[in-house]
């Protein structure tokens, strides 16, 4: 099983490897302690102190609280909810759902019609990052994308309790 | 007189090992993984462990040959399909169908040849029509097991003494079925009898030789009889290539250790998955709901009950449990319909196939194993599992392609949170547009034609990078998008271009690869229809991260041209269309009749010699916010003509200038002054989810959408009363809540 140094995988995550030293991470046998590597490297990034227990997407991570809760966190601080709650609900959504809307984005004809189907915008209350796009027909319910079973992550998979703060 | 083998094996006898019949055999296999969980009952790998080297050697042997008979069985083909883009693979089965290993190609096959080895033996065949040393078997119905028709199997018996040891099977492409319209995947019937040449099962040859009567039938069956008749022989010969590998295999290591072998593979493969979830993915569930539109109103070629707008609703979840358990399910999907996407079981599970196989199984060691590993909550009466087994399914794929992409994007946010970052896809596109037609071709015989350069779309966005620009197809792995002399030659529509198509990659920090366009001149016919085949109401996808979709298509076709004109006089022809807000080909043709709309999955459409015909492909979805893409990245987007100025300064917030050669140089302070301008402005434009929910509640409760999403949600609701709560629950509606 191959492990690697924790630049060489800062420089991954920032997507300065070499198509090079990609193809051959991609090729190998994964490295068990990608996970741990990982979330330190998300950690010393952020701007806050509360423990990363799951990355959940770019700038998005569930944290564990002081309070047991764990939180979706956005890069910038922001909190959304626990991650049991969709944290679209607490985000702010802007929807292209004329022509016109959709022209700002897309040429005519390339971009979906406005009659069949929208596109959610989801961005962060507070630092206004889009963090999701939903393509979906008027009046779709929200996508819940991933709800993780914490619990079974890591006491059945990774045989260890989940992090507190 | 009696023939050959009958003279080594009595006909009374059962063929299956040790005296049994196959029938047996199957129940008898069920029943030990339904009882033990394991496959045939094992609790140990007993020959792996003992001998790892013989082990390892005996697949490697199984597997060369069945490589080894797809490269050299595809000389045989004439077809470009078979030949340049190599749809076409092999597999070993056990006596009970399941796959023990498989050749490089089209994956999807897998478990489509498995299913129709097993109908057969539920059904009898051992009894009626016989199975036998040196026969031949044939199917292509997806109800039995198949994707879609013109997926063609050809299955042979491998017998060892008087025991039938396996099976070896064959699948080729083919580019026309006979169906009521020419073309592999024509469409516009509402039922399987205009689906042209079905063969279900059949025994179509004896003694290692195809009946005459059956060549006869599909000579007079297809439009394109040259083609199907070679391919029938490239399967045939790869299956008898199969065949003898194994039984040098036999030879060598004996019948006892080839049985063995067989089970622990399978049993291996099953296992292998399972550690495969828990090392790469999260336990939990995943959303990722995709659609697809389908614009027959108006049609008069079709009956009232099917000429209309549809909506195909994909609400797939996937489902991982404490042991690495993988459950995908399509709870919600609406109501099969009288057109040809229908899905079958078996499609599902093609699809399926090809999409692990390119994602968490990404080696050679790939069988049935896995297929037990995993679980597919198809819902009955559904698209994706249809209870009418009178239904066409032709194009099963336009429904399969969009249903799956929410899979890769699943996977993606499992890799993420484990921090295998360089595996994160945002997805694939729809793998259209897709030429297909026919009538009298350019050498004065009546055909039909299937290109697959649509086999080459743009990949999605990954975490760490951009997609790769038109190289892949969800359905192939072997990408190729086929050289356009060798299209040119088997049909009659020259190339007057193709080129790399801007704004068809989804935007994001990191973009979806580009997808191309390809513009063709109808030549050397006095007539042909052609289809345009695709999305074009919808995105087939989404984007992940805050990124975009990738491109929808569009139609734009132009009849009775002045092109020859163009040509005598040699003026300027065009080769290109570029932005459709702002063509570059339609200014330089004049024509009687000009397409240009969202349509973009039409029926087959009558053209005469010059008119031109657009076929747009597709670009992958993108990966996070446009507003964090790198500057230099987006230079080298204008200075490629990836991206139009227009979406570089709006979506990506980029400032730039360009000089007299149409250079540009994006500024980055300006573009970063520009993207905190953005976020002001989308803090100005949305609002708090709850304040939407709310503002949408009412249009909720009076149903007024447009009738196909309408009628979607309203089949949905039929189908599953699960997912009908889900929706109420969401928008907050009374239990009792109908469209």
């Amino acid at each position: 099983m191959p492990t690697y140094e924790r630049k060489m995988i800062e420089e991954l995550v920032d997507g300065k490897l070499s198509f090079r030293q990609v193809h051959k991470i991609l090729s190998s046998f994964k490295d068990a302690d990608r996970f741990d590597q990982y979330v330190s490297i998300l950690q010393e990034r952020v701007p806050y102190d509360d423990k990363i227990i799951m990355p959940y997407g770019l700038h998005l991570n569930i944290v564990a609280k002081e309070t047991g809760e764990r939180i979706v966190k956005c890069d910038c601080g922001h909190e959304f909810c626990e991650y049991t709650t969709n944290w679209k609900l607490f985000a702010n959504v802007y929807v292209r759902d004329t022509e016109e809307k959709i022209m700002e984005v897309y040429p005519k004809f390339m971009g979906c019609d406005p009659k069949w189907m929208h596109l959610r915008e989801f961005y962060c209350p507070s630092c206004f990052t889009m963090l999701e796009v939903e393509a979906v027909p008027p009046g779709y319910p929200f996508i819940f994308d991933f709800q993780p079973d914490i619990e079974a992550y890591y006491e059945n998979w990774l045989n260890r309790p989940v992090p507190t703060p | 007189m009696s023939l050959m083998w009958e003279k080594s094996i009595n006909p009374k006898d059962a063929i299956g090992w040790n005296g049994q019949t196959l029938k047996q055999m199957l129940e008898k296999s069920e029943k030990y993984l339904e009882e033990t969980g394991r496959y045939a009952g094992l609790t140990e790998l007993e020959l792996k462990q003992q001998d790892p080297i013989r082990y390892e050697r005996i697949f490697s042997r199984l597997r060369g040959g069945l490589v080894n008979a797809r490269e050299i069985a595809l000389n045989i083909s004439a077809s470009p399909i078979v030949k340049e883009i190599g749809e076409l693979c092999f597999a070993l089965y056990t006596p009970e169908g399941d796959s023990i290993a498989l050749s490089t190609g089209i994956i999807v096959h897998v478990h489509t040849m498995s299913d129709a080895i097993k109908y057969m033996i539920r059904n009898g065949w051992e009894a009626n029509p016989k199975i036998r040393p040196g026969d031949v078997f044939g199917n292509n119905d997806p109800f039995i097991g198949d994707v879609h028709n013109s997926d063609v199997h050809t299955i042979i018996p491998i017998f060892h003494e008087n025991e039938l040891i396996g099976w070896a099977g064959g699948v080729t492409h083919e580019i026309d079925v006979g169906a009521s319209t020419p073309g592999s995947m024509a469409y516009g019937q509402t039922g399987r009898y205009e689906d042209g040449l079905i063969v279900t099962c059949e025994k179509i040859g004896e003694n290692d030789e195809l009946y005459a009567s059956y060549e006869l039938r599909a000579k007079k069956a297809v439009r394109a009889p040259m083609y199907w008749l070679l391919d029938e022989r490239t399967r045939l010969a790869g299956c008898q290539m199969v065949r003898d590998a194994v039984l040098r295999v036999i030879e060598e290591e004996g019948i006892e250790t080839y049985k063995r072998f067989t089970r622990e593979v399978i049993e291996e493969g099953r296992l292998a998955f399972r550690d495969r979830v828990k090392e790469m993915l999260v336990p939990g569930k995943y959303e990722a709901p995709s659609f697809m539109d389908v614009p027959f109103e108006g049609e008069v070629r079709m009956p009232a009950y099917a000429a209309k707008n549809q909506l195909m609703h994909a609400p797939l979840e996937l489902e991982i449990g404490k042991e690495g358990e993988f459950v995908l399910s399509l709870e919600g999907a609406n109501k099969w319909g009288y057109h040809s996407f229908n899905c079958p079981p078996s499609a599902m599970q093609g699809a399926l196939w090809v999409q692990l196989t390119q994602t968490l199984i990404p080696n050679d060691k790939v069988n049935d194993g896995a297929y037990f590993a995993t679980r597919c909550i198809l819902p009955k009466g559904s698209w994706s599992n249809p209870d009418n087994e009178t239904l066409s399914t032709t194009l099963s794929w336009l429904f399969l392609i969009p249903s799956f992409t929410g899979m890769i994007r699943s996977l993606g946010r499992a890799y993420q949170a484990r921090g295998y970052v360089e595996e994160v896809s945002a997805g694939y596109p729809g793998t259209w547009n897709l030429t297909m037609g026919g009538g009298p071709n350019q050498y004065g015989l009546d055909s039909a034609f299937t290109s697959f350069e649509h086999s080459c779309q743009g990949t999605g966005a990954g975490f760490i990078k951009d997609g790769e620009g038109y190289c892949a197809a969800m359905w192939n792995p072997e990408g190729d998008m086929g050289d356009i002399e060798a299209w040119e030659i088997l049909e009659p529509l020259l190339y007057l271009g193709r080129r790399v198509k801007p704004q068809t990659a989804g935007m994001g920090k990191y973009r979806g690869g580009s997808g191309y366009e390809s513009l063709r001149m109808v030549w050397k016919t006095p007539e042909q229809v052609i289809f345009n085949v695709g999305e074009g109401h919808v995105f087939h996808g989404a984007g992940i991260f805050g990124g975009y979709p990738g491109n929808t298509g569009y139609r734009h076709n132009l009849h009775n041209t002045n092109i020859k004109e163009l040509i005598q006089k040699q003026l300027p022809l065009p080769c290109r269309e570029g932005d459709p807000e702002d063509s570059q080909y339609s200014p330089l043709v004049k024509a009687e009749k000009e397409v240009l709309d969202y349509r973009a999955l039409t029926l087959a459409e009558d053209f005469k010699e010059h008119d031109l015909y657009l076929a747009v492909q597709r670009g992958g979805p993108g990966l996070g916010d446009p507003l964090e893409r790198d500057p230099k990245a987006i230079e080298q987007d204008l200075n490629d003509r990836d991206i139009l100025p227009r979406f570089a300064e709006r979506v990506f917030g980029a400032v730039f200038t360009s000089d007299d050669k149409g250079k540009y140089r994006v500024d980055e302070k300006a573009t970063e002054k520009k993207r905190k301008q953005i976020r002001k402005e989308r803090a100005a434009k949305s609002i708090p989810a709850a304040e939407y929910i709310k503002q949408q509640r009412e249009q909720i409760t009076k149903g007024d959408f447009y009738y196909p999403v309408r009628d979607m949600y309203v089949s949905s609701f039929e189908l599953s009363e699960k997912w009908a709560n889900k929706f109420r629950a969401f928008w907050n509606l009374p239990a009792n809540f109908k469209f």
